[in-house]
């Protein structure tokens, strides 16, 4: 697998993250040398063998859908790099 | 004062009942000490007033014949990983270096309500990922254990290197770390002390900034066996917030080290013993298995044929549970931002800028590998590795009680060393700790002895799911034939 420059920006784009070209090139060099590595996976044989998802010994836990705390909106709000009367602000996405 | 920092756990508990000692003397000692000791940069943020008053509580607890926690009065550090409400929880990134929780995680309220008092909170390598601090924002820790020359040039290991270098240079009793792929045994093994990565689902994750969902796990880290029993019974147990909590009773653990391991089966996996195993580390493995069997355990050759596939089974899943559970970092609701013309923008620039590079390396991985066209292939498959490791440890449970194997492939490294290592080269430090992580069984690290240039080396102890009575019984016993009670030199004096 070689992790070339047009999947680095796809990838990075996917992952909302944006590098100067020289840290692309070096990201790209590093995740190609990890995905050689994990090539080696390859040579295991899987047939029949279903993933293993999770080792919790629960299957899925139910409870009921009631509020255990509230009221504390502006505890929430308060780590919000910017906000306005209680809503997150973010920049215009509609002209 | 330096004699009330060397004290074990269950020895201040016990001078704290018999009223010969009070906490607020054994918490000012460790206030002290860390004060002594910034240089080693082992907490991100210390609470010395919220310390105090948590002392002087407790003292009054006691003094009034009120009822008393199992750890009341017991000075602990946080690892920066868990939400402290209204105390600033970093993860060790700049990502959150301003985020103060509203809330409590579920371990660090269950060890509030034992009584302990907080010292602070501990550094790790960002968001968990490291296993030297290196990637930490807020610099790295020093091992507490110098080289030969003397200097503090050595890594604690990681991520919980903050917590391990705490406990081994006397600036708490006990500390919370957590494991993911080794980072609580392996930096337990790089300072010299004990820490227990518990079955996954013992403890809840509720409060832990996540990194591997399916992988990580709360666990203590203090200087003997039963300390961390003691510790673990107080941070198990269901909570209704973490799903994959099972509800089990939580057992006394310190009620299985009976000292008495006879006829214990303990089993030697071959695959831990590569060509080139670090001689050193393959000595202090022997003479472990030599203490065991003196002992009267019945020692047992096994095979865990996938253990070679578990490092890169490790760096697929947990990378991309990763990059699923960082997205959350998005500029708009944990207190960092870079602002950019459109939304999107907005996103590229904070995240670019809020995450380390080994941050963002795991996040491309992971997305990578959980991306259309590849997912099958990278994702799907290491998946289906994992139910092999799986599998080869449930089969050698079959014959054997517990499996003793090194906690790391080396002593401490220097910083030096690790500057320059590949990435790749690095992830090879969890070479011994990933596979039982990706089975999800408990795990002991505890020191068995010490390299030729004086550094300590830990062994493993693995155990069955939830049988983590086994691990502390094997451990106890084999903790008490070691013998290892050495400290740093900081500590000696």
């Amino acid at each position: 697998m070689s992790f070339n420059e047009q999947t680095i920006k796809t990838i990075a784009n996917l992952a909302r993250l944006k590098f100067p070209k020289e840290d692309e090139a070096k990201f790209m060099a590093d995740i190609d040398s990890i995905l050689n590595w994990v090539e080696q996976l390859k040579g295991v044989d899987v047939t029949g063998i279903e993933p293993l998802v999770s080792v919790s010994p629960r299957e899925n836990a139910i409870r009921s859908d009631v509020v255990t705390e509230g009221n504390i909106q502006s505890e929430l709000m308060a780590n919000a790099p910017e906000s306005v009367q209680g809503f997150y602000e973010v920049p215009r996405m509609v002209e | 004062m330096t004699e009330l920092v060397n004290l074990h756990i269950s020895e201040a508990l016990d001078l704290l009942n018999k009223k010969e000692i009070s906490s607020v003397e054994l918490t000012k000692a460790h206030l002290s000490e860390m004060e002594k000791a910034r240089f080693l940069n082992a907490y991100i943020t210390e609470t010395p007033e919220r310390a105090l008053a948590d002392a002087e509580a407790s003292d009054k607890r006691r003094a009034n014949g009120d009822s008393l926690g199992a750890l009341d009065g017991i000075p602990i550090a946080n690892k920066d990983l868990y939400c402290t409400a209204g105390i600033r929880t970093t993860a060790a990134s700049k990502m959150l270096s301003h985020f103060v929780p509203p809330y409590e995680s579920t371990v660090t309220q269950k060890l509030k309500d034992a009584g302990t008092v907080m010292l602070g909170k501990v550094n790790t390598d960002q968001f968990a990922m490291g296993g030297s601090t290196m990637t930490s924002y807020f610099g790295v820790t020093k091992n507490p254990w110098t080289d030969e020359k003397g200097e503090y040039s050595l890594v604690p290991g990681g991520s919980s290197g903050g917590s391990a270098a705490a406990v081994s240079a006397g600036l708490c009793m006990g500390a919370t770390g957590s494991d993911t792929g080794g980072s609580i045994r392996q930096p337990a093994s790089f300072c010299g002390i004990t820490g227990i990565k518990p079955t996954y689902g013992r403890c809840s994750r509720y409060g832990i900034v996540a990194f591997a969902s399916s992988l990580d796990q709360a666990g203590p880290m203090a200087r003997s066996v039963k300390d961390c029993a003691l510790m673990l019974r107080e941070m198990a147990g269901a909570d209704g917030h973490d799903s994959t909590v099972a509800e089990l009773p939580v057992p006394d653990f310190t009620a299985a080290l009976t000292g008495d391991i006879r006829g214990k089966k303990i089993g030697i996996p071959k695959e831990y013993r590569p060509d080139g195993l670090n001689a050193e580390v393959a000595r202090v493995w022997d003479k472990g298995i030599q203490l065991l069997q003196d002992a009267g355990a019945e020692i047992v050759d096994i095979s865990l044929p996938h253990t070679k596939y578990a490092l890169p089974v490790y760096y697929i899943v947990a990378c991309a549970e990763a990059s699923s559970n960082l997205s959350r970092y998005d500029g708009v609701r944990y207190t960092e931002r870079v602002s950019g013309h459109t939304l999107d923008e907005m996103y590229e620039n904070t995240r670019t800028d809020g995450f380390g590079p080994e941050v963002i390396r795991r996040i491309l991985l992971g997305t990578f590998v959980l991306s259309a066209g590849f997912y099958d292939a990278y994702y799907t498959r290491a998946q289906r590795v994992r139910r092999l490791i799986y599998e080869d440890f449930k089969k050698a449970f079959e014959t054997v009680d517990a499996i003793v194997v090194p906690a790391a492939p080396t002593p401490a490294l220097s910083y030096e060393a690790m500057k320059n290592m590949s990435p790749v080269d690095t992830y090879l430090g969890d070479v011994f700790t990933t596979p039982s992580s990706l089975a999800g069984v408990p795990s002991l690290s505890l020191p068995v002895g010490l390299s030729n240039t004086g550094l300590p080396i830990g062994l493993q102890i693995i155990g069955k799911h939830f049988d983590e009575n086994t691990v502390f019984q094997v451990g106890d016993v084999l903790e008490k034939a070691a013998g290892f009670n050495l400290m740093p030199h900081r500590v000696k004096g």
